[in-house]
């Protein structure tokens, strides 16, 4: 009984083939979607990770200078000598083979326990640590530094991706920083009696340890979004998945009152079904593996290039497969096409042995919930102008912009019924009046697919608002902060210091570029020193200001501050900010600084060479309406080397680039998943075709001709996708306000000014247009071409 | 793999010397490294300062101590310096490692700490003249030998000492050349075992003023043990009489032991103590840390007519340190009186 069970069920998808495809793809591209966005997460993390735990970062207090980035060797001395339990760091980067490597050096006999890995191989570790000056690097940088440095390079897979680590004497010597160190890492166990950081080394603060390393904080929004884009398209897959399950399952039933009939016991059935979906959901879960990690593999080199030019983390390129997440991904496929199917299991389990097998639409079943999805949708819309006005913070951000997704997507076969009901009453001829009716008739069974499509193209418009509008403001930003038509880098302090000399005469003015390290608010952040002039003030334009801003600046009485800053610390125009211990200033203006993760405060020269009289400019911005003459005379007459000239137009286009690149994964998820539910689209028109002839038949045996028929179907799906469009053009403007004002605000520090791109849209609304046109064309086709007996039949069944 | 592993290996396999055993590599070759030889002459105050030219040297002070109401307690500060290559360099590049072990043992507690330093940036160090030794905050150190003061601090005890020696140097072996196994691995080996000892100890409880008498020992070597010897057993005990005896029971991986000691008289005069003069035997042991530890020893020299227990003060003084081993007071009965100190290393 139980064989015949299941070959009867196998029976179906035999005949039915192409739903069972749709309902394979559909899940293999939904697992395929969230597994591989979930590879990348996860890759990400564990660089992230190893790289916070060579330092114990999240373990252990750490000692760094309030200002600037370097601890002098004999403070740290000093701080042991006063019983402080600490071991010293050194940290760095070094151009290898075209890459920088991070370079650390540590202490291992003062490291506090646990502040590793170092190394594994060799027959004397620490010997080879302490006495040979063994380089320990991550496999992917190995070969470069081994090619870089003279010292003996041993790869170590368990060390961060672009790290590498080595004694802190050997760092010294390597990075060319004697007696200098980073940071100290605080041991968990100190001494009685020991006296105040502040008596030994006033210059150093103590930073507890963090729960979360630095970079996983600052990158946290970033996996967010990724994390939001691989739901979004697993929703669109699932309601591919749910879309084939219900269609099966409908008409199935007539098989299912057979079986019973046959002695068949509901439960046995129900288990029967149960093994069926889960072989379906593990075949293609696995199939979605296999396509997550191509999908992961291929997106990731763009996501470590992102992750190191927005935030500088360094993300191994390579992807490394664990176990747990292929268990994830089919646990996730099977989750999925559960959910998909417990309506349909539910409505088999409850249906009567002998109730109607016939071919009662599965769509009207659809339309008998339409109040309750009406209320739902309602709710949900609801739901997300809560959490935009009462909610804060990122995850909150989420919600909103999920409920207002989700709501939409419910509403929007009401919107569409609504739509063709208004096109209903005024048609004006029986056909055109059967065209509407018969419209509304399949809209059930389309809302699926069309659901899908709203929430990609919404999405599409959304984002590329978003990527669109921040494009614009950056541009514009770089346009007004690098106004210097050259930018020349001096190698060392001599160099800078007769550069200075020698461009005063030659150029109308130079610009030194200063700034240091320095703690602000409590973050880590920067302060720059700007020669105050026409370069900034007839450009920078300020998001709030309080009165003459950069004369008030030029005389040392205010400070500037970018908008991250303010808003990370709610400091504004009438706040003050306390630049180094002691010294408070008003904050005059605040500005956009995009791009940039960290705060930033802006102080004039005076007194910036005042309070760090150790920084000294090495890089500047020179202004000269013939760059070129300036550049021959840099070049042939002071004998700069050309590479350390860059001007305006290329510092522009990297700006740029590392811009574009921010942006490509974005793009590609967003290509995807609009991919998806043209698929979606796609497939459910073929399936509904197959079960449209019986509706068809009488309008054809009345006189419409296939071909005609054929055009309206096309028709239909160029309406149905049209009146999606307009829902959606909303909804994803409504979504890049949510991106721009709230979850911008949250995630990168800044609130992006929102433009609107009406060609874009156009093209999007084409795209989407063509798509469901060629997503009708096959079964329009089959239409019209359709032998008229197979029409017929359809009478002939009737009796 | 963690750094604390790094730190077992480095103990396990680099001459970590207060471990004395053949495992720890104090058995191992000295390639390189100067050797003692037989017959030195000490020039002080030169020799109080390190050796960088042999591998393994310290700086060993114990003492009995007794608070005002009479209540006893012992004290160790030790500075232990291990090289990986001979001789000195600056900086980072300097081949020196520097260990320090400070405990304070009561009847019923046993506080400990240990640090660690590369040598060359000034983080640890000797010098002879002035006296200074130092590691961290922890620091022995004086105009002259003579007269120091002594400092350490743990998560939960400090102590403050002035120190004050009553006799002369004591040279042990032959004019401080001490044979260390019958294969003739030996290392220089003096003391000054007559230091008056009166300061203030920090306990949990509060501080502590207290008195006494301290021992400490300097010793240097390249290669101190036979490679088959697995711990070793050492005395430094003080009679009520005035005489004194260092005395020290090596153990072999073949269960023999090879036993030399030093008898001190009241005015520093020194009688060698070969294989047979001296025997020491334990009598009861007592579980420390998951091991069987001998904690009250019989101790026997003829020729001095000496026939007395040794009884662990407290039998907990597990020293909790990267390598781990028992140093604590002992309280002497038997045909004489009287107080000292217990170390055994090479216990599993």
């Amino acid at each position: 009984m139980t064989g015949a069970g299941l070959s009867a069920l196998w029976s179906y998808w035999r005949r039915n083939p192409l739903q069972l495809f749709t309902l394979v793809a559909g899940l293999a591209l939904a697992t395929a979607l969230w597994s591989g966005v979930q590879a990348v997460n996860s890759e990400a993390r564990a660089s992230y990770d190893a790289a916070a735990a060579l330092l114990g970062e999240g373990r252990f207090d750490q000692v760094l200078p309030r200002a600037g980035d370097t601890i002098e060797q004999q403070t740290y001395v000093a701080l042991r000598r006063a019983g402080w339990q600490a071991g010293p760091v050194l940290e760095g980067t070094l151009m290898a083979g075209g890459r920088s490597v991070r370079i650390v050096g540590i202490d291992p006999l003062t490291a506090p326990g646990g502040v590793g890995p170092i190394t594994r191989g060799g027959d004397a570790p620490l010997q080879s640590f302490l006495n040979e000056g063994v380089v320990y690097a991550h496999p992917e940088v190995a070969d470069a530094l081994a090619g870089a440095l003279p010292q003996r390079v041993v790869p170590d897979p368990g060390l961060a991706p672009g790290t590498a680590i080595t004694d802190i004497g050997m760092a010294q010597r390597v990075l060319g920083r004697p007696g200098a160190l980073s940071r100290l890492i605080l041991s968990d166990i100190q001494p009685l009696n020991r006296p105040p950081l502040a008596e030994i080394a006033p210059g150093l603060v103590v930073q507890p340890a963090q729960r979360g390393a630095d970079i996983a904080r600052l990158t946290d929004s970033f996996h967010l979004n990724l994390t939001a884009f691989g739901l979004l398209s697993f929703a669109v897959g699932i309601f591919i998945v749910h879309g084939a399950i219900g269609l099966a399952f409908e008409q199935r039933r007539a098989m299912v009152r057979t079986l019973r009939t046959l002695g068949m016991p509901l439960r046995r059935l129900m288990v029967l079904m149960a093994i069926e979906l889960a072989v379906i959901a593990l075949i293609a879960g696995g199939l979605g593996v296999v396509l997550g990690y191509a999908l992961a593999a291929s997106l990731l080199p763009d996501v470590a290039a992102t992750l190191e030019g927005l935030y500088g983390a360094q993300v191994s390129g390579v992807l490394h497969l664990q176990p747990a997440w292929w268990l994830s991904s089919l646990a996730i496929a099977l989750l999925g096409t559960f959910l998909a199917a417990a309506g349909a299991l539910w409505r088999i389990a409850h249906m009567p042995v002998l109730a109607s097998g016939g071919a009662r639409a599965w769509a009207m079943e659809a339309g008998r919930r339409r109040g309750m999805q009406a209320l739902a949708a309602l709710a949900l819309l609801l739901g997300a102008v809560a959490f935009v006005t009462l909610g804060h913070g990122l995850v909150a951000g989420f919600a909103s912009l999920a409920c207002m997704l989700l709501g939409a997507a419910l509403a929007l076969p009401l919107v569409l019924d609504a739509a063709l009901a208004t096109g209903q009453r005024f048609a004006k001829s029986a056909r055109w009046e059967w065209f509407w009716a018969d419209t509304r008739q399949q809209l059930p069974g389309l809302s699926l697919a069309l659901m899908a499509l709203l929430l990609a193209m919404a999405a599409n418009v959304g984002v590329s608002t978003m990527v669109s509008s921040f494009r614009l403001t950056f541009a514009g930003f770089l346009d007004q902060r690098l106004v210097a038509e050259l930018y020349v880098t001096a190698d060392t302090t001599d160099q800078a210091a007769a550069l200075e000399t020698f461009a005063a005469r030659r150029a109308d003015a130079v610009l030194p570029m200063l700034s240091a390290e320095m703690r602000l608010a409590g973050r880590g952040a920067e302060i720059r020193g700007v020669r105050v002039g026409p370069s900034y003030s007839d450009h920078w334009t300020f998001i709030a200001r309080e009165g003459a801003v950069w004369g008030r600046v030029a005389r040392g009485e205010a400070v500037i501050v970018n908008e991250q800053l303010a808003r990370r610390a709610n400091l504004w125009p009438g706040d003050t900010l306390a630049i180094v211990p002691g010294q408070e200033l008003p904050i005059a203006g605040v500005v956009g600084d995009y791009g940039n993760p960290i705060g930033q405060a802006v102080i004039g020269e005076a007194l910036f060479r005042n309070l760090f009289p150790q920084e000294t400019a090495t890089r500047f911005g020179l202004r000269r309406d013939d760059a070129n003459a300036l550049r021959l005379a840099l070049v042939d007459d002071f004998g700069l080397d050309p590479g350390q000239i860059r001007d305006q137009a290329s510092v522009k286009s990297f700006s740029m680039d590392v811009f574009e690149r921010t942006f490509t994964v974005t793009g590609a998820l967003n290509v995807l998943t609009l991919a998806v539910a043209g698929f979606a689209i796609l497939m459910s028109l073929l399936t509904l075709a197959a079960m449209r002839v019986p509706q068809l038949a009488p309008v054809w045996a009345l006189g419409l001709t296939r071909r005609e028929l054929g055009r309206l179907e096309l028709l239909r799906a160029v309406i149905l996708a049209a009146l999606t469009l307009a829902v959606a053009l909303p909804l994803g403007l409504a979504l890049a306000w949510e991106l721009l004002a709230v979850v911008n605000v949250e995630a990168f520090g800044w609130r992006l000014p929102m433009f609107l791109f009406p060609a874009d849209y156009a093209k999007l609304g084409l795209f989407a247009l063509i798509a469901a046109l060629l997503a009708a064309l096959l079964p329009a086709r089959r239409m019209a071409r359709m032998p008229p007996s197979e029409l017929l039949k359809v009478f002939a069944n009737e009796g | 793999m963690k750094v604390e592993k790094y730190l077992i290996w480095l103990l396990m396999v680099l001459p970590l010397p207060v471990l004395a055993q053949g495992f720890a590599g104090m058995g191992t070759k000295a390639e390189g490294f100067a050797m003692p030889r037989p017959d030195p002459t000490f020039n002080f105050p030169a020799d109080h300062g390190p050796h960088p030219d042999y591998r393994i040297e310290w700086w060993y002070l114990t003492a009995n101590l007794e608070g005002p109401d009479g209540t006893p307690y012992g004290l160790q500060w030790t500075l232990f310096r291990s090289a990986l290559a001979p001789g000195e360099a600056s900086g980072w590049d300097s081949p020196q490692i520097w260990f320090g072990h400070a405990a304070v043992t009561t009847s019923g507690m046993h506080y400990s700490a240990e640090r660690f330093a590369r040598g060359g940036i000034g983080q640890a160090g000797v010098t002879p003249a002035p006296f200074d030794a130092w590691i961290d905050d922890w620091r022995m150190a004086g105009d002259a030998f003579e007269d120091l003061t002594l400092t350490a601090t743990g998560a939960a005890f400090a102590y403050d000492m002035k120190l004050q020696a009553q006799g002369p140097l004591v040279l042990h072996g032959q004019d401080g050349y001490s044979v260390k196994s019958a294969h003739g691995q030996a290392s220089y080996y003096y003391s000054q075992p007559f230091f008056t000892i009166s300061g203030t100890l920090t306990l949990p409880d509060g501080p502590v003023e207290v008195t006494g008498s301290a021992w400490l020992d300097r010793e240097w070597s390249s290669q101190p043990l036979a490679g088959d010897q697995t711990g070793w057993d050492w005395f430094s005990l003080s009679f009520d009489t005035g005489d004194k005896l260092m005395g020290f029971r090596l153990r072999q991986s073949d269960g023999e032991v090879f036993t030399s000691g030093t008898w001190i008289a009241p005015d520093g005069a020194t009688t060698a103590l070969g294989d047979d003069a001296l025997s020491v035997r334990p009598l009861a042991t007592t579980q420390v840390a998951s091991r069987e530890v001998p904690t009250r020893w019989r101790v026997l020299v003829r020729e001095q007519n000496l026939d007395v227990t040794a009884q662990a003060i407290n039998p907990n003084a597990w020293m909790d340190t990267t390598v781990p081993y028992w140093e604590g007071p002992v309280r002497i009965d038997g045909t004489h009186t009287g107080q000292g100190f217990l170390e055994m290393t090479g216990y599993e």
